[in-house]
């Protein structure tokens, strides 16, 4: 416990490029990028893939083989390969890794939807582009986020792992004090990435409730419950 | 770090591979690939087992018990937020530099993928098999080994391959504490810049998944044959 | 009205869903497709509305080829009623309804007002409007299936099995629903279901199709019943075709007799087998035997002119007499059709 008083009560590890600061801030960076580009691929493709039915084998063989992946192995030879100039090098397996949990999601949830409620929004009118945003997005809304949330959780443990290959973040402070035996930091550190960790799940978990309608999650306010003899 | 590989790569031709993995495949020291295998197997195979071994009973009280199923899955979502390096290096303190540090938190990984796939396969027996397996006069206990778990035993085995895959990959980030199995191929790469070990660890690792994930569809074939005979007809 | 002009199925594996089908569904009429599974009925229903494409002949709207319209503009001038109703899970059932107005361009304040008052005209609390799906049975769903596809007051309503996933009793509710909204609304109704009490409850005319998609016969449900075009469709219409044939007979020519009744303290002394008993309000209280002894044994009624002849003939069986009670709107008993009338009746049935 005195390794945690060391490590928070010290003044010079909030301040400057290297402090909690600084570090927290570049975790949140680098974690966010690479979640928001994996996005950019991932929820076009899936909804694509879910939506037209074509492709899905490729979808279930990227999800298993990016699983077999080791990440550490994955940033170790993009590093090797490319260098340190830049974070490129780094960014690209993170993205790699964080496009999967996304795309199977993404792709299983259209494809989960019950197709007497497609037949029935394309019976009314509703034009292919409105089936897709208006029903099916809405429907499938649970497992997208699903996946959302599992490639952030992904991305922040990778984050972390890419410290050992020069990246900053939370990692740093774990990576720097085993190799300096520096034990108060490599606490602290392990203790702030497990509360960024825990935070990242309570964001996914608050966007859940918050985006997912009631009709869907079959959570639905008291004062209907009250009043409906069928709720469950 | 001194220039991009791939540069000396395109200069020099692809690197003596083959003749790498000959010099270290068995060298009788500690940290030859045979020796670093071997740990990789050791490490991943211990949490899929005790996972399994785990999840089992604590998946059949939340399946009998359903109050608490919401409060056991719950920790063990959370559990399963938390990235490996800082959880093995809290538990360096309790544990030591020891493959026990890397073994703990990948067997509650498991657990976490496990217990819901332990009580969904037990969900997916249809009530009426077993109003009737109760209506033949089964006994509780020979209703579930003899009805129950083998229907549940397709979802099952779908969360352990999930779980014997990512294990055997989540072994190596254990090399940043020195217990990585071929992990530690990755380490030693980067440290002295060098490509041979981190392509053979990659293919190994994967290779070893492969397999893994293999045996275990062969398991299920033969564990559950009329999945096999429904898809047929 | 909807025509059926020559129109074939082939799908690309060469398997015909509908052959050569030539028929006409008249404007404000319920015309009921039925059949066995395989008679491609639901593929016919769907090529109307375009799920499906015809791949020889053409089905005209009001004399308009629908080959010729936009899918999406064709469908939101028909209403669409399918099995499990298909509400959109994530939206409230007053959005659920308002659906297809929004998607013409309504104001929302407009279109959800038009949802309400349709959820009172299938017979649900408009407080259910503020619901989700879920929380609604599987007929109350089927209901607001039904309120959805009437939203925007298309002329055409097809209906493909609505109310086969529902049980029994709450059917027949759906079905007389129906009904009684069609006699409001006289829509142009193509209903397609498996079951032939259904189609010959609710269709004003009905097509019966064979495996393969072919038209076996087209009439009315009286016409169906009496005159089977073949031997297929008699077998499909099943047994006790002459007693179902009853209830498209009327009972307003029914002879009744208004001599049999007594108050209900009768004690013996009429000439009659069986007399009927009445109470002081004059509702019936049972039949007594002429002399008087005994208890008051059960008595079987129905409503002269309302009521069809089967159920005249069901209230005969149903009392030792063999006499139906008429009773009136006020439940008064209005007289007695004893079997000499109900033989009358038949008999004149038999021949027309």
């Amino acid at each position: 416990m005195s390794w945690l008083s060391d490590f928070f009560g010290d003044p010079a590890n909030w301040s400057g490029p290297d402090g909690i600061p600084a570090r927290l801030l570049e975790h949140l960076e680098f974690s966010a990028l690479a979640l928001a580009l994996a996005m950019l691929v991932a929820i076009p493709l899936g909804l694509l893939i879910g939506h037209t039915g074509r492709g899905g084998v490729i979808v279930v063989i990227s999800a298993n083989l990016a699983r077999a992946l080791p990440t550490l192995g994955l940033l170790v030879l993009f590093v090797l390969l490319l260098g340190t100039a830049s974070i490129l090098p780094v960014i690209i397996p993170l993205v790699l890794l964080a496009i999967p949990p996304i795309l199977v999601n993404t792709f299983e949830g259209i494809r989960g939807v019950d197709p007497e409620l497609r037949d029935a929004a394309y019976g009314m009118g509703l034009t292919g582009g409105q089936v897709l945003g208006r029903v099916l997005v809405p429907v499938a809304l649970p497992l997208i986020l699903l996946g959302l949330r599992l490639s952030a959780i992904q991305v922040v443990a990778t984050t972390t792992v890419a410290a050992y290959t020069g990246l900053g973040g939370l990692g740093r402070f774990v990576i720097d004090g085993f190799a300096t035996k520096d034990y108060a930091s490599v606490v602290g550190g392990s203790v702030l990435i497990v509360l960024f960790a825990l935070a990242v799940q309570l964001v996914f978990t608050l966007l859940q409730r918050t985006t997912v309608s009631p009709g869907v999650s079959r959570r639905v306010k008291v004062r209907q419950v009250a009043s409906g003899r069928e709720t469950t | 770090m001194g220039e991009p590989l791939l540069s000396r790569l395109i200069a020099d031709g692809p690197p003596s591979l083959w003749e790498w993995i000959a010099r270290n495949w068995d060298t009788g020291r500690v940290g030859s690939i045979k020796d670093l295998l071997g740990d990789h197997l050791v490490m991943s195979l211990v949490p899929i087992v005790a996972g399994l071994v785990l999840a089992l009973p604590l998946g059949l009280a939340s399946a009998r018990w359903r109050w608490l199923y919401q409060p056991t899955a719950g920790v063990f979502n959370v559990v399963y937020a938390l990235p490996s390096l800082p959880v093995f290096m809290l538990l360096i303190s309790v544990t030591g530099l020891s493959k026990t540090t890397v073994i703990i938190p990948l067997t509650f990984y498991a657990i976490a993928v496990l217990l819901p796939a332990v009580v969904d396969g037990l969900g997916s027996v249809p009530d009426h098999v077993r109003q009737s397996a109760v209506a033949m006069g089964f006994t509780p206990l020979r209703r579930l080994v003899q009805v129950e778990l083998p229907i549940a035993v397709p979802v099952v085995l779908a969360g352990l391959r999930v779980v014997a895959v990512s294990s055997i990959s989540l072994v190596s980030v254990g090399a940043l504490i020195g217990q990585g199995g071929l992990g530690m191929l990755f380490t030693r790469a980067y440290q002295n810049p060098f490509l041979p070990p981190v392509i053979v660890g990659i293919v190994l690792i994967v290779a070893l998944a492969l397999v893994a994930d293999g045996l275990l569809v062969l398991a299920q074939r033969l564990l559950t044959p009329w999945v096999r005979a429904r898809r047929a007809s | 009205m909807i025509t059926f002009d020559a129109v074939t199925k082939r799908y690309a594996d060469g398997t015909v869903a509908v052959d050569n089908l030539s028929l006409e569904a008249p404007t404000g009429e319920i015309t009921v497709f039925v059949g066995p599974s395989g008679c491609g009925k639901t593929t016919s229903l769907r090529m109307i509305n375009r799920m499906i494409d015809a791949t020889e002949g053409r089905i005209l709207l009001d004399g308009d080829p629908v080959q010729d319209i936009d899918p999406p503009k064709l469908r939101r001038g028909i209403g669409y009623v399918i099995q499990q109703a298909g509400l959109f899970p994530h939206k409230k059932i007053v959005d659920n309804v308002a659906t297809v107005p929004l998607l013409l361009g309504w104001d929302r304040g407009k279109a959800r007002s038009r949802a309400m008052e349709l959820l009172e005209r299938v017979g649900l609390d408009p407080a259910m409007g503020e619901r989700y799906p879920f929380q609604l049975s599987g007929g109350q769903q089927q209901r607001v299936g039904v309120a959805r596809a009437l939203a925007a007051d298309p002329p055409v309503l097809l209906m493909d099995e609505p109310f086969s996933a529902v049980d029994p009793i709450v059917r027949t509710s759906l079905q007389d629903e129906l009904l009684r909204l069609q006699a409001e609304l006289n829509k142009t109704i193509v209903f397609v279901t498996h079951d032939i009490d259904e189609a010959i409850k609710l269709g004003d005319r009905v097509a019966v199709l064979r495996v393969g998609g072919r038209l076996a016969q087209l009439a009315d449900p009286k016409t169906l019943l009496s005159e089977p075009a073949d031997d297929f469709v008699r077998e499909f219409l099943g047994h006790d075709r002459g007693i179902r044939r009853l209830q498209f007979v009327g009972t307003e020519g029914l002879r009744l007799r208004t001599d049999l009744t007594v108050p209900a303290g009768f004690s013996g002394g009429s000439p009659e087998p069986w007399v009927l008993a009445v109470s002081d309000d004059g509702r019936p209280v049972g039949w007594l035997r002429g002399d008087g002894g005994g208890e008051p044994e059960p008595y079987g009624t129905f409503r002269p002119g309302r009521d069809s002849m089967r159920s005249a003939l069901d209230a005969a069986l149903l009392s030792p007499s063999g006499c139906a009670v008429a009773v009136g709107e006020d439940g008064k008993v209005a007289g007695v059709a004893t079997r000499e009338a109900l033989d009358e009746a038949l008999a004149e049935a038999a021949d027309g």
